[in-house]
């Protein structure tokens, strides 16, 4: 199962970088970075066939592909944020780690718009 | 999964450590500095490529174009 692989490489990463902090902190930090991203690469799987089945059921109930790519763009956008937000962290950079935070958000902003035009417009067209 | 990245930088990171206070205790400081810098250099080539391979693969999940 995944889990046993993802539990068990967590915990030995967290016992090297204990080891590897104390002599070269750069390399700790690298090598929290790669488990991160490991971990972070054996989950990708399990969201491709969620995302994958999400997609038929929509195209299933006839929703306009429109919205569906744009709530993925939105989770793949908030993904990322959150891993190098939470990266500049480990490494003790709170100011970047929230300018990282404020751009995802604005991103996800930005691809929310056609959203909400169409909404509006939904609204609209239905007042008399 | 390359799971073994993991070891291979840690070991590394133990080596530039050893190395570095080895080359210390010699007295050619400046080639411990040179050394741990190679480890440094080496472990964050792997890293990108690593990250590379990760960004490319959510960027194909989540259709981000």
């Amino acid at each position: 199962m995944e889990v046993l692989q993802i539990v068990g490489l967590a915990l030995v990463a967290a016992v090297l970088l204990i080891l590897i902090r104390q002599q070269r902190p750069e390399l700790g930090l690298l090598l929290s970075l790669a488990c991160g991203a490991l971990i972070f690469l054996l989950v990708l799987d399990q969201i491709g066939s969620v995302v994958r089945l999400l997609e038929e059921l929509a195209t299933a109930a006839r929703v306009d592909r429109l919205y569906l790519t744009t709530l993925l763009k939105i989770v793949g956008v908030s993904y990322l944020a959150e891993f190098g937000a939470q990266v500049c962290r480990d490494a003790g950079e709170q100011a970047i780690a929230s300018r990282v935070e404020m751009a995802g958000k604005v991103l996800i902003v930005v691809l929310a718009m056609p959203i909400a035009v169409a909404v509006l417009e939904a609204i609209t067209g239905l007042l008399p | 999964m390359n799971v073994e990245l993991i070891f291979r930088i840690a070991g590394v990171g133990i080596l530039a450590a050893v190395l570095h206070t080895v080359l210390k205790q010699a007295g050619k400081e400046e080639l411990a500095h040179l050394v741990s810098l190679a480890g440094v250099a080496l472990v964050l080539m792997w890293v990108v490529q690593l990250l590379a391979q990760l960004f490319e693969q959510v960027r194909s999940v989540f259709h981000l174009y």
